[in-house]
């Protein structure tokens, strides 16, 4: 039924606002089960590998995160110079201090690698959500609003871009005595907020001016109701493909910086690659571990955000 | 058209007020005293860091020294460096072809590699060919520039002796090869994920078919027909990453040693050179916004529905 599917995708905006929608429809559900935007997209994300890869290994990333010592029962703190950038006997020693070997204080790099993952997916997480919610905040205000405001927004963002992104970074991290995790967070944030600014800009005015908004407004729907049952849901897909991207590339962001002597204080998949910068050529395989885990991190990420990405675009079906 | 480039070169102007404000108040405004590090770790003499920020004017309010130094901008003078009191514009401009050489080979590279593999991808969705480009680039953009950097320096200088390990001399085409292609890296990998996205949804679009029946040949089809309405997003990308790579080429032009804008910057930084980082961005922020005037201008080009009055 080639032809019922598409009518369903170009309802789909109306539908999608329902089924958030406070107080339930009878009437619309009981004729067949109509599919939003977002329940086309799941059943068609369900059937993908990319998907599926990407989030089984964010779970894992999450699970690590919370619960290093599930993983490793080394410290990461403590090393054994007798150890030092020993290479692993045996890669098939799964989970012991040694599969990764030591680094060059003897310490096992595949414990620092477990407790790394914590920092490295805070800051991609923080920066995310952060962004995600300011931005997306203010790129809907200059949208929705347009005039006075989208000019005064617009502008702001142009300036913010106008900023190299690691150059901004790097002034205000090289400032600050501590750098934390907050730190980190607050700095990428502050530079990072325009890109998802300018989508959800975008994304408002093309919703802004569509039939189910005047519907809306036609019942007697207020701004803030308009703006958040009827738009929001709509005008969210291009900006959660972003983000999910975006966070990928901060915690490439984070380690670029630590490897520019900006790092976090503490463990971190980004300090440690730092760590193996220096000794690169006689002992790479303290670089190799976690360089390796951190870019499969990002490219979790990055499937995850291209395989949403299709499954909304409904000119790639 | 004339009066649309006049009217984007006057919006230009709070724009390039606004960047250089804030990166003047993040450099300002943060901890750290560039005076007080010119005695390295001794303790400086209160009297003589008094005098010297007297005659350079930091001890002025802010605002003041902001008027002050836009003032000097409008005139050409970025000031000079508190160490050495060299002109700071003298610096820049010494690194400035050195970077602009590394970027615009970086750039090319980009723009000729990234559209084709884009292109072959794109035509061939779910191919092998395809697949392939897809995994090479999630590969270059999840795994950090450095590590490229640093695995290419080892394996093409060090071990296979292709090239030297670092740059000797940063005027050198030749040399500045292999931190153009390390640079361009990640931005290859994001222009062909735009061109195969683009040439995707654009392979069955009406007028795709109307070319197939009219019997064009197929490289007309593909370069005239199928490119031109594709490139939109990949020429607003390649525009405004002729900054980035100018300016965020800090990484790689330390790993290489070329001696350019990024290199310039790390030292700045280090020293606490607020002006000289203020001005590499001001000079950033130009390029940039004519980058972007001029992506716009191309837009009309590329779409001839597109017109600016």
């Amino acid at each position: 039924m080639p032809d019922l599917t598409k009518t369903e995708t170009a309802d789909a905006p109306d539908q999608a606002a329902e089924v958030t929608a406070a107080e339930p429809r009878n009437g619309a559900g009981a004729v067949g089960k109509p599919r939003s935007l977002w329940g086309d997209a799941w059943r068609d994300l369900r059937r993908r590998p990319l998907f599926i890869i990407g989030s089984l290994l964010i779970v894992l990333m999450l699970v690590v995160a919370a619960w290093p010592g599930l993983f490793t029962s080394a410290d990461p703190g403590s090393g054994d110079l007798a150890n030092h950038f020993l290479q692993s006997p045996n890669l098939t020693h799964f989970f012991q201090p040694d599969w990764f070997g030591y680094d060059g204080q003897g310490r096992s790099i595949y414990a620092r690698v477990v407790y790394g993952t914590r920092n490295s997916l805070l800051v991609g997480f923080g920066v995310t959500i952060t962004i995600t919610l300011f931005g997306g905040l203010m790129g809907m205000l200059a949208g929705y609003f347009g005039g006075f405001w989208d000019s005064l927004i617009s502008r702001l963002t142009d300036v913010f871009f106008g900023i190299p992104f690691l150059l901004g970074a790097m002034v205000v991290l090289n400032s600050v005595d501590q750098i934390t995790v907050p730190v980190v967070i607050g700095a990428l944030a502050f530079l990072g907020w325009t890109q998802i600014t300018r989508v959800m800009r975008g994304a408002v005015i093309t919703n802004k001016h569509a039939d189910y908004v005047t519907a809306a407004r036609a019942l007697g729907a207020g701004t803030k109701r308009i703006l958040l049952k009827h738009i929001l849901p709509n005008a969210m897909a291009p900006v959660i493909v972003i983000a999910t991207i975006a966070l990928g590339t901060y915690i490439v962001a984070e380690s670029t910086l630590a490897y520019l002597g900006l790092g976090l204080n503490g463990i971190s998949w980004g300090s440690d690659i730092n760590d193996a910068t220096q000794n690169i050529r006689n002992n790479p395989h303290v670089l190799f571990f976690p360089a390796g885990m951190l870019s499969l991190t990002v490219l979790a990420f990055i499937m995850l955000g291209d395989a949403v990405r299709e499954a909304l675009d409904p000119k790639l079906r | 058209m004339g009066r649309y480039v006049a009217r984007r070169l006057l919006q230009m102007i709070p724009v390039f007020i606004g960047t250089t404000l804030l990166i003047f108040l993040m450099v300002n405004v943060l901890p750290g005293d560039p005076v007080a590090a010119l005695w390295g770790d001794k303790p400086p003499d209160p009297a003589q860091v008094a005098q010297i920020k007297h005659d350079r004017g930091l001890d002025l309010p802010l605002w003041q020294q902001y008027l002050h130094y836009m003032w000097g901008l409008l005139q050409g003078d970025f000031g000079n460096t508190i160490a050495g009191n060299r002109p700071i514009l003298d610096e820049i401009t010494a690194a400035l072809p050195v970077s602009a050489r590394l970027a615009a080979m970086a750039w090319t590279f980009e723009l000729v590699v990234g559209i084709a593999l884009g292109v072959i991808a794109g035509i061939r969705r779910g191919r092998i060919i395809d697949n392939s480009v897809t995994l090479f680039t999630l590969l270059v953009i999840s795994v950090p520039i450095f590590v490229f950097g640093l695995l290419f320096q080892l394996l093409f200088g060090n071990q296979l002796g292709w090239v030297t390990p670092t740059v000797q001399n940063s005027e050198d085409m030749a040399q500045l090869l292999m931190p153009a292609l390390v640079l361009g890296l990640v931005g290859l990998a994001y222009v062909a994920r735009l061109t195969r996205t683009s040439i995707a949804e654009n392979i069955k679009a009406d007028y795709m078919r109307t070319a197939v029946a009219k019997g064009l040949p197929r490289r007309r089809i593909v370069s005239r027909h199928l490119l031109r309405n594709s490139l939109i997003p990949v020429v607003t990308y390649l525009g405004t990453d002729i900054g980035t790579l100018m300016g965020g080429a800090v990484v790689t032009e330390g790993i290489f040693n070329v001696t350019g804008v990024g290199n310039l910057l790390f030292q700045a930084l280090a020293r606490r050179e607020g002006a000289v980082i203020v001005g590499i961005v001001t000079v950033m922020v130009l390029v940039y916004l004519l980058a972007s005037l001029l992506v716009d201008l191309l837009y009309a080009v590329l779409d001839p529905r597109i017109r600016y009055a």
